[in-house]
């Protein structure tokens, strides 16, 4: 936030609300505790304003703003509940949730999806997976006949050990490119490739991991908000059942490879470091981490042949295939 | 993992941008690139825009982009291989799968779908097989609308290492035979044009020639621009109450005035020639017929803004106005007429031609100038508006062709006297494209005010029984003969409920397949969307599954549903496109057009 001397007054929802100038409409709607759903919006991280998910509505305004990049203006009048809001939410998720396999999302979706009566099953069946999403012809398209919904659906991209991607997961919210980008990493091994429907995130050529410029700092993956970017780790143990959130504890600990002093959050389930993330709020990291802190962990538990019990057994083999 | 580019990807890029001067940007490493470093964020950020141009000179040499290409261009210009990948994968003309050296890009859409290019389609199936397939080094493709409807049906014709080619009023042998590499007569007629204002001077003077141009008053305006100062160039503007010709009807004089009081000196203007809505070729037609006088506009335009540096962006469909533009340029710098000093007045200024690669979102001003500074062509949210965040982040004047072309009048007669034609609101004349099921299609260029009825009669009326017209273009609507009365001009078409967006005006008679029209209508938008905002990208793909599901599949049109997803469309999308998307779609519903199933 860009915070100046002066304030500005607004309503929300016809509540008089003072905020500094230079605030988003965001901003002053969180200042009141009236948050608003967000998906392409993160603290730190420049906003896209892709995913209209909050969109208000701002009188005098043709058309509704996004609330997460929009500033204030002194006098603006915003609804964050009219009938327009409600049904560009509702329609923005079920468009989402009937093309994209949300299963691993942030639950909190699920929440807005019911509270604004999204049903993506109204526009059909889900189409099933398609193999030609990286080499499809710009500005072209097979004409369906209408009778499944498009999906976005599409074999998973495993190729390394540290992370996976399942783009089929994917809603295209940009963040992962801005983390790998100039909004944290500055490594630019990803970018959004291809136009409209077929638009996707993509290394040059869709060239496997190993081969771009990827250095693994898993900075994308901690700002991914629906599982489509996961730890080889938790996506094995997904896969063999064994991923239980429930019962993981997380410990907040200091990186000890450099002298940063980066702060690690170590997700462990059964003894067994599952996942390393960083607090976007804490003033070193902004939740971004490099490799070490990120992956660099297996030192503590070094596996290999002594792999016996289920869990160990299936993260001993994400670390090797 | 880097892969080493050919010989002719290298000469290609090299034609562009000069020998590369170490082993940082390209050349044979030595000895010396070990101890002495080169490039940067800095000297990255300053070439960044040269990578479209760079793209379009491997694709234009070589007839698609390799990851050796690729890769030699991000060294030359200091781009992530990945992010040059996005830019490329972006536009239609270009590809980044390999693709033979003769491409046809047949034109599918509304107005030659009708006219010929279904059984063009039909022919290119016969000799070479369903679209994409190659055979002995040509393929063809089809194409959304390539601005040649008066002269339709058309076909654009990517050669590489050769000049590109538009064929028009075209068939499927000729095609053909171009394909398979014969020789074949490109039909080189004009289109008809009718008009006094803008069009008076069409096919009096010689479109090569800056001569010609000067000895039909040429530069008179420039010269008046020059004397009376560029304060009193904005207010003549100003006082015309000229509206954008582009679409978007915006007060001309506004935009510049704001770009002529923005506190930054460096500014820039932008003409807008990437005409890609359906239906839409007046621009060309200008820029065919009078490239010198929209070089002047531009020129005038630098002036009274403050800006130092010009950009034509134009649609990469358009060969042969590129080749008259990029000659026109040439050739004011010559004679003084642009370049340091202009006339001896002691303003600096010097125009640009940047092809674009073949995407109609590309039109959209923000996404233009990304395109323009080498990135997507994503629209960017407003505001902030190109006058106070625009080019490079520069303030930016950008004005549709039509626009600016008509400014030389307006200096020269006054704004006063530009204002007193047509409407109060309303003024000038304006260029109408009429094409379809009419006696003589063409740009007709008549002063706002005058009927729609009146306009089609001037083109010698409707061929058939007239069923609908298209107005406005595929952001526009369908309408019916009920309309015929409506006077051309902003305020009665918005009272109305219409829109008369680029001018397009486009019949359709009894023979109209109007079912599959609309169905052609829903994938241009899918196709077009730029992809970037959840409401268009997926709305359009929704929107053409709903019809789909209708007309192939026989199920009831689902019109609540069509209807909510144009209300999110509308109110939640980026830009123009997205608010645009369902209009024409749904017009045609709501006047019976597909009930004639
Ligand atoms: C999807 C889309 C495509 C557009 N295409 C064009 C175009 O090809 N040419 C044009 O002049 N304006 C086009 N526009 C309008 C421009 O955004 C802009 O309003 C115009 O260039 C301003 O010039 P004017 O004020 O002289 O009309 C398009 C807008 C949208 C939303
Ligand atoms: S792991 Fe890091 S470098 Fe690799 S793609 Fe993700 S953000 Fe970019
Ligand atoms: S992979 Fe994740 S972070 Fe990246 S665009 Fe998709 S959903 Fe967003
Ligand atoms: S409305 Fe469509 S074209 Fe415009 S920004 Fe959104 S996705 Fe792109
Ligand atoms: S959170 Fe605002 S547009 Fe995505
Ligand atoms: S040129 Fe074919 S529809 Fe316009």
């Amino acid at each position: 936030m860009s915070v100046t001397a002066t304030a500005i007054q607004i309503t929300i929802d016809g509540r008089p609300v003072e905020v500094a100038a230079g605030s988003t409409i965001l901003e002053a709607c969180r200042s009141i505790g009236e948050d608003q759903p967000t998906l392409c919006y993160l603290e730190n991280l420049t906003p896209v304003n892709v995913c209209r998910v909050c969109v208000v509505e701002v009188e005098g305004s043709r058309t509704l703003v996004p609330s997460c990049s929009r500033l204030v203006e002194d006098g603006m009048a915003v609804a964050t509940d009219s009938v327009r809001v409600r049904h560009s939410r509702k329609m923005v998720l079920e468009f989402l949730a009937s093309s994209t396999d949300l299963t691993t999302a942030d639950p909190v979706v699920a929440e807005w999806m019911d509270h604004y009566e999204a049903d993506p099953d109204r526009y059909g069946p889900a189409a099933p997976p398609s193999d030609d999403r990286d080499s499809r012809a710009t500005g072209h398209h097979h004409v369906s006949d209408g009778l499944a919904a498009e999906t976005v659906y599409q074999p998973a991209k495993i190729d390394n050990t540290l992370y996976m991607r399942d783009y089929s997961k994917c809603i295209l919210c940009y963040k992962c490119v801005e983390a790998c980008g100039a909004d944290a990493q500055n490594t630019f091994a990803i970018a959004i490739a291809g136009r409209g429907f077929d638009a996707r995130v993509s290394t040059e050529f869709d060239e496997p991991l190993t081969n771009s410029a990827c250095v693994y700092c898993g900075n994308c993956i901690g700002v991914c908000p629906t599982g489509a970017l996961m730890f080889r780790s938790e996506y094995e143990l997904r896969r063999a059942d064994l991923w239980h959130e429930e019962d993981q504890t997380v410990t907040t600990t200091i990186c000890s490879y450099c002298g940063v002093g980066c702060n690690l959050e170590l997700h462990v389930q059964d003894n067994r470091i599952v996942k390393v993330t960083s607090p976007l709020d804490h003033s070193v990291t902004d939740g971004h981490l490099c490799i070490k802190g990120r992956f660099g962990y297996e030192y503590v538990q070094e596996l290999g042949d002594l792999a016996t019990t289920p869990i160990d057994i299936v993260l001993a083999e994400a670390r090797t295939k | 993992m880097e892969v080493p580019a050919t010989a002719s990807e290298r000469d290609a890029v090299d034609g562009l941008l000069g020998p590369p001067e170490s082993g940082w940007d390209g050349a044979q490493r030595t000895a010396r690139d070990g101890r002495v470093s080169f490039g940067g964020f800095h000297m990255a950020a300053a070439q960044r825009d040269l990578l479209l141009p760079a793209l379009h000179a491997v694709q234009s040499e070589v007839g698609w982009i390799s990851r050796g290409a690729l890769d030699y261009v991000c060294k030359r210009l200091g781009v992530p291989p990945a992010e040059a990948f996005g830019v490329a994968s972006f536009y239609a003309l270009l590809s980044t799968e390999e693709r033979p050296p003769r491409v046809a890009h047949v034109c599918d859409d509304v107005c030659c779908r009708p006219h010929g290019a279904t059984e063009i389609v039909a022919a290119l199936e016969a000799a070479f097989g369903p679209a994409g397939t190659v055979v002995d080094g040509a393929t063809w493709h089809p194409s959304p609308c390539l601005g040649q409807c008066d002269r339709a049906p058309a076909v654009f014709m990517q050669l590489a290492g050769e000049a590109d080619a538009v064929l028009t009023r075209t068939n499927g042998e000729a095609v053909v035979a171009m394909l398979r590499g014969e020789s074949v007569v490109v039909d080189g007629q004009p289109a008809t044009v009718v008009g006094d204002l803008l069009l008076g001077r069409m096919g009096t003077i010689d479109p090569t020639s800056v001569e010609s141009h000067v000895a039909n008053k040429g530069y008179e305006a420039l010269r008046r621009a020059l004397e009376m100062g560029s304060a009193a160039v904005v207010a003549e503007v100003k006082a015309s109450n000229i509206r954008g010709r582009g679409g978007a009807a915006f007060p001309a004089g506004i935009k510049w005035e704001a770009v002529a009081n923005a506190p930054e000196e460096t500014r820039y203007i932008i003409c807008n020639a990437d005409e890609s809505e359906p239906g839409t070729f007046k621009d060309r037609v200008l820029m065919e017929g009078d490239p010198f006088l929209l070089i002047e506009s531009m020129t005038i335009a630098g002036y009274a803004v403050g800006a130092q540096r010009g950009y034509l962006y134009i649609r990469g469909e358009y060969p042969a106005a590129t080749a008259l533009l990029q000659s026109a340029i040439e050739q004011a710098r010559t004679g003084g007429y642009l370049g340091p000093d202009i006339l001896g007045s002691g303003f600096d200024f010097d125009i640009e031609v940047r092809r674009g690669g073949g995407a109609y979102i590309c039109g959209e001003e923000t996404a233009l100038m990304n395109s323009i500074e080498g990135l997507r062509g994503e629209p960017r949210n407003k505001p902030p508006f190109p006058t106070q965040h625009g080019l490079f982040g520069k303030p930016t004047v950008i004005n549709n062709v039509e626009t600016l072309m008509n400014v030389p009048t307006i200096v020269v007669e006054g704004g006063e006297a530009f204002a007193r034609i047509g409407t109060e609101r309303s003024a000038g004349t304006k260029l109408f494209c009429v094409s379809g099921a009419v006696a003589t299609p063409g740009v007709y260029e008549v002063e706002m005010g005058t009927t729609l009825g009146e306009l089609i009669d001037r083109a010698g009326g409707a061929v058939g029984d007239l069923q609908a017209i298209l107005l406005g273009g595929a952001a526009g609507a369908f309408v019916g003969t009920d309309m015929l009365d409506l006077p051309l001009t902003f305020e009665d078409s918005s009272a109305r409920d219409v829109s008369l967006g680029s001018g397009v005006v486009m019949l359709f008679n009894e023979s109209a397949d109007f079912p599959d029209l609309l169905r052609r209508v829903a994938a241009f938008f899918r196709d077009e969307s730029c992809g970037q905002c959840v409401p268009c990208r997926v709305g359009t793909v929704r929107q053409e599954e709903l019809l789909a599901r209708h007309l192939t599949s026989g199920r009831p049109l689902d019109r609540a549903l069509l209807g909510e997803i144009e209300e999110v469309m509308k109110d939640a999308s980026i830009c123009g496109l997205g608010h645009t998307a369902a209009i024409a779609i749904r017009s045609a519903i709501d006047i019976g057009l597909l009930e004639t199933v």
